[in-house]
Formats: C-alpha cells, sequence, structure tokens
C-alpha cells in the first residue's frame, strides 16, 4: 500500500454532526471501486454557502471540522471518498467510532483536537486560505494562514500509529493472527 | 470490582492485546451483505487472500437492494453469491429467501447470549438485543473478520439506562430509544455499550428489544444490550433444545452473561417512562424529537413501515389494528416492506397483509427498500415521509426528502390523516 499524503490546503467545515450520508450518498454505494465514488464528496452536505463543486472542495487536502464527524452508517465508502480525492488527513474535535476506525484502518488519520485548538484554526481562515502540515512522528499539526502560523499536538494510541505506518489493517492483522 | 455484560464477553473472547488498550476479540459470527461485503471481496482476492476462516460462522444475506434493479446492484449480488458458493457458506440468502439483514440472522436463531458479532453494517448493535456483544464495522474491519475471525476494539465504557415504570398504551419501544437518544443526543453514547435494565425491559418481547438496540448507534453507541432472561430463552428454544435439558438450564448457562451486581458503569440513568408519549423526530439527527402531540397536523407525502428496526411481525399487527376498517388518506402513499419472509407469511396468515392492501398500500418484498434511498420508495426533493425506520439524515430517503421517525403505531395513524397524529385514539377505538 502506498503511503498516505499528510497535510495540504485544509476545507473547514464549520459544523459537528457531520453524517456518512452527507459524505457520500446511499445511491452510490452500487460502486465496487473507490476511483468511482471521486466525484462525490460531501455532494449532500447541509451547510450554509457550501457548494461540493467549489475548487476550495477540489483542492482540499485536510478537513478540519467540529464533533461527531463521521456518525451515521458505518460505509467505509465515506473515508474511501475523501481518499480518492486525497483527502488523507481529518481533524475535528470529535469522532463516530466507526468511521474513525475506518480512517486508521485505510492507514488514513483522523486526528482528534480540543475545541480552543479547533476554534484557533477556524480563526486563522481570516487571514486567508489555511494551509495544514502534519508530523505523525512528533504528533504535531501546524495550520498557517497569511502570515500566522499555529501548531498543536495531538493524541494517537500506539495501535493507530502502527496501522498508519502498516499501511492498515489487512497487512497488520495478517502478518500476525 | 463486578463486570458489565461487554467487559465479560471482552475477558472470554480476548485473542490478543498488542497494544495496551486495544483489544482483538475471537469472533463467532461475521455477518455479511450485498453492500459493504462485495468491496472486501474484491480487496481480498486482490491481495491473494481469498480465504475465510471459518464458513460456518460467516453468514451472508442479500437484502438492501434486492431484487438487483440495475447492472451495478446485479452486479454486487453476483460478487457474494459467487463468494458464498465458492467457499461453502451455507447460510446465504438469495432472492425469495432473503430479508433485512439483523431481522433474518436473529430469527434463524444465529445470534446467542454471550457472542462477538461484527457486520459492515452500522445497526449491527441490534444483536445486542441477544446479551451479545455485537457492533458495526467498516468494510476492512470486516475484511479481517472474515479472513481471520479476529476483530480490533478499545474495550468500550458501558452506560447502564434503567427503564422503570409502566409503558402506556400506545406507547412503544421504538417511542422509549426515541425519547432515549433524545435525551443522551447523537454523541452522548460515542465508543460506549448501552446496557438497558429494568422492569420495562423485562415485560418486552425480544422484537421490542431489537428495536431499543438498533438505535443505540443513533446515539453514538457501539452497542445496545439486554441481558439474557426467559424470554430470551424461549425465542432461541427451538434452536438450541438439543443443547440443554431444559429452559431453566439453557437460562442458567446463559445467565454468566448478566452483568455482575457491583459492576462498574461510566454513568448510570434512569428513565420513568410511566407518562412518556409516543415520541416523533422533527430535523435531520435522530436526537431532534419530541412529543407526536406537538408535531401533529404536519403534512405527510408517504408512510414507510419497515427496516431493520420497525419491520417485524409485532410491528406490522400494530400497525394493522390501527389501518383496519379505515384507509390512507388521498394524498398519502404507503409501502409496507416486511423485514423477512417469515414475517410475510406471518402476516399473510393473520391477514395482516389483506389489511394494509384493503387500507391502499403497496407491499413489498422483504428489504431494506426505503430505508436508505437506494431502492425503491425514494422521496422526491421538497417530499416528506413518516417512517418506522431508524435515521433522518438529510437526504437519507432521497434528495431533498424530509424523513420523520415514529412507531409503526403513530405511522399507521399518519396513512390515515395525511398529516402526522397521534395513534391513541385510534388505537382506543379500534380496541373498543
Ligand atoms: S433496514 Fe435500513 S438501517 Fe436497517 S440494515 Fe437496511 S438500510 Fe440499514
Amino acid at each position: 500500500m502506498t503511503q498516505k499524503v499528510f497535510g495540504g490546503p485544509a476545507l473547514l467545515l464549520d459544523r459537528s454532526d457531520i453524517n456518512t450520508d452527507e459524505i457520500i450518498p446511499a445511491k452510490y454505494l452500487t460502486e465496487v471501486t473507490k476511483e468511482a465514488l471521486k466525484p462525490y464528496m460531501l455532494e449532500d452536505l447541509k451547510l450554509d454557502g457550501f457548494d461540493p463543486a467549489s475548487v476550495s472542495v477540489k483542492q482540499a487536502r485536510v478537513v478540519v471540522a467540529r464533533e461527531n464527524f463521521g456518525c451515521g452508517s458505518s460505509r467505509e465508502h465515506a473515508p474511501w471518498v475523501f481518499e480518492v480525492n486525497g483527502v488523507h488527513t481529518i481533524i475535528a474535535e470529535s469522532y463516530a467510532r466507526i468511521f474513525r476506525q475506518n480512517m486508521f484502518n485505510c492507514g488514513m488519520l483522523a486526528i482528534e483536537l480540543p475545541r480552543p485548538d479547533i476554534d484557533a484554526i477556524f480563526a486563522l481562515a481570516d487571514e486567508g486560505e489555511v494551509e495544514v502540515s502534519v508530523d505523525v512522528d512528533a504528533q504535531t499539526v501546524t495550520a498557517k494562514a497569511g502570515g500566522s502560523e499555529r501548531t498543536f499536538s495531538f493524541e494517537i494510541s500506539p495501535f493507530d500509529k502502527a496501522l498508519v505506518q502498516a499501511g492498515g489493517w489487512v497487512e497488520f492483522a495478517d502478518a500476525r493472527y | 470490582m463486578g463486570q458489565t455484560v461487554a467487559e465479560k464477553i471482552f475477558a472470554a473472547h480476548l485473542r490478543d492485546e498488542p497494544f495496551p488498550g486495544t483489544k482483538v476479540l475471537d469472533l463467532d459470527r461475521v455477518l455479511c451483505h450485498e453492500i459493504t461485503t462485495p468491496v472486501a471481496i474484491a480487496d481480498l482476492e486482490w491481495r491473494g487472500k481469498d480465504r475465510v476462516f471459518d464458513p460456518g460462522k460467516i453468514k451472508a444475506v442479500i437484502d438492501h437492494v434486492t431484487p438487483s434493479k440495475d447492472s451495478k446492484t446485479a452486479l454486487q449480488a453476483k460478487i457474494l453469491r459467487d463468494w458464498a458458493r465458492r467457499h461453502d457458506i451455507r447460510d446465504f440468502f438469495d432472492v425469495g429467501r432473503n430479508g433485512v439483514c439483523h431481522a433474518i440472522f436473529p430469527e434463524k436463531g444465529y445470534i446467542r447470549p454471550g457472542f462477538t458479532v461484527i457486520m459492515g453494517d452500522s445497526h449491527t448493535c441490534t444483536h445486542g438485543a441477544f446479551g451479545a456483544f455485537a457492533a458495526g464495522v467498516g468494510t476492512t474491519d470486516l475484511e479481517v473478520g472474515i479472513l481471520k475471525g479476529v476483530c480490533a476494539f478499545r474495550e468500550p465504557k458501558t452506560i447502564r439506562i434503567d427503564l422503570v415504570g409502566n409503558l402506556p398504551d400506545g406507547v412503544y419501544a421504538k417511542d422509549v430509544i426515541l425519547y432515549v437518544i433524545g435525551q443522551l443526543g447523537v454523541n452522548g453514547a460515542t465508543d460506549r455499550v448501552i446496557e438497558f435494565h429494568g422492569e420495562v425491559i423485562e415485560e418486552m418481547s425480544m422484537e421490542s428489544r431489537m428495536t431499543l438496540c438498533n438505535m443505540a448507534i443513533e446515539a453514538g453507541g457501539t452497542c445496545g444490550i439486554c441481558e439474557p432472561d426467559m424470554v430470551t430463552v424461549d425465542y432461541l428454544w427451538p434452536f438450541i433444545q438439543d443443547e440443554f435439558d431444559s429452559r431453566e438450564a439453557a437460562l442458567a448457562h446463559y445467565r454468566q452473561w448478566c452483568a455482575d451486581e457491583d459492576a462498574d458503569y461510566e454513568q448510570v440513568l434512569r428513565f420513568d417512562v410511566s407518562n412518556l408519549e409516543p415520541q416523533v423526530t422533527y430535523g435531520y439527527k435522530p436526537d431532534c424529537v419530541k412529543p407526536v402531540t406537538e408535531m401533529a397536523g404536519q403534512r405527510v407525502d408517504q408512510v414507510y413501515i419497515g427496516s431493520c428496526t420497525n419491520g417485524r411481525i409485532e410491528d406490522l399487527r400494530v400497525a394493522a389494528s390501527i389501518l383496519k376498517g379505515r384507509r390512507l388518506a388521498d394524498s398519502v402513499r404507503g409501502i409496507v416492506s416486511p423485514a423477512t419472509p417469515q414475517i410475510f407469511q406471518q402476516a399473510l396468515a393473520e391477514g395482516i397483509i389483506d389489511v394494509f392492501m384493503a387500507a391502499g398500500f403497496c407491499v413489498t418484498n422483504p428489504t431494506c427498500g426505503a430505508c436508505l434511498g437506494m431502492s425503491n420508495g425514494v422521496l422526491a426533493e421538497g417530499e416528506v415521509c413518516a417512517a418506522t425506520t431508524n435515521r433522518n439524515f438529510n437526504g437519507r430517503m432521497g434528495k431533498g426528502g424530509m424523513v420523520h421517525l415514529m412507531s409503526p403505531a403513530t405511522a399507521a395513524a399518519c396513512a390515515v390523516t395525511g398529516v402526522i397524529t397521534d395513534a391513541r385514539p385510534m388505537l382506543a377505538e379500534s380496541a373498543a
């Protein structure tokens, strides 16, 4: 499995409880390849002013959101639609369990930051486009916009880190069990 | 210190703890359907690992879109069907014998107290009604489950919910769980197991317990759990009678999976349901819940009775008791999907299907149907559905559609009037 790229232009979604039906509607679950999901990322997201066809959505490599991100269905199509669009990092205050596990199982990052840190990232957007970089080993996230820069540290369990390093759960489990 | 149900099951199934806090469990059941499994199968083939850990512990069904509606869904069904044949997975339910996963697998007796169960479906929490630890997982976890018979979890903390009092007439398990979700919030039980206790549970059928546990995920819960008791044993008896000398012996055996008296809960909540009113959701999140009386009069275009939440026989009975001698409002279309062939046949035998058809309902084959807007019963932009399902997310039943979640009784009453309606006067009139 190819190593994922963590970091890049951030798409800021100032909402809690963004669910998997909004990330990838059920009508696309008839696809049996990940690639086929690509055009439909966040198609049904309910957020004022949000346009799933906009340039900022296309260019995003990181998504930043509020609480309980990825709630709802177990569909791994949600992480996959991010994966095929190059979004390998999500940063949120908290996650639904299945979505979070699916991200790490695919070797991607679901980073949890406390509310004040997320607030600070959203505040940076006043200065311009937000660019995020991630250092997995040091467990830090750096967000930049205009001339400002903020760095935050995050927690990741040794298991989740091992999954990211192994390229996902299938390889890890097959080697061990 | 005593243990919760989940802690006991975790301890008994622990295969490995590769890192502190990460528990890899042996699985008793890996359940599969045609939406999330084909991708796992394709990936296993691509990796050259097209194997299964134990065909007897894997059960599979085509339920979300069935019979297939187009070439893509036909391919999904074919991938699952061919795979089940190739690996000698005998318990595979194809067109004609298939039903909604979380209804048909328990009905076949596959779920037992103390079991570990995973499925690539978030409502797998339903099976906790049998005193099992059952969790929805994504395709990668499912894939490893199929291949190795294991799954990794962080050991969940448990929230205990005591339900006390007497459920009033016209108020059902669905109203209870909607109310509980309203109290907990959609994030209130994330990474938690919800253990249900109390006299209200003791009085509930297995069907009602499944309705309750089904929606644990809507509060973020990993699993909803009811302790095994004589109701559980009676339900399972046809499948376990060769294993035990008597029902009492079965119960004594299964009681090892009950929580200890001094179990340590993260949180204990107590709800007296004696004054509970029927509940209805109003927004795009399942915790947006109000008593039906505050929603009464709002327009409904479609009524849907079915799904893994409320497509079982007792649900159809309650709805039929309201629909008998009444007709759908002209402005409404009604759809009912009995959740399994057995339920369909039972409903036929009891005259329930006649009642639905006489009232003007469309009766479909057992399938997930309108629940997730993938096959039939899709809403047009701006339309509203009164549904016995479990999710009211934006677009769930069709782009721009609105879903109100409610009990089968409330849904049947809405069908009669064409607006959101308290079913209790109709129930009282029917009973008189
Ligand atoms: S009935 Fe609905 S919620 Fe239940 S398994 Fe089918 S699609 Fe999922």
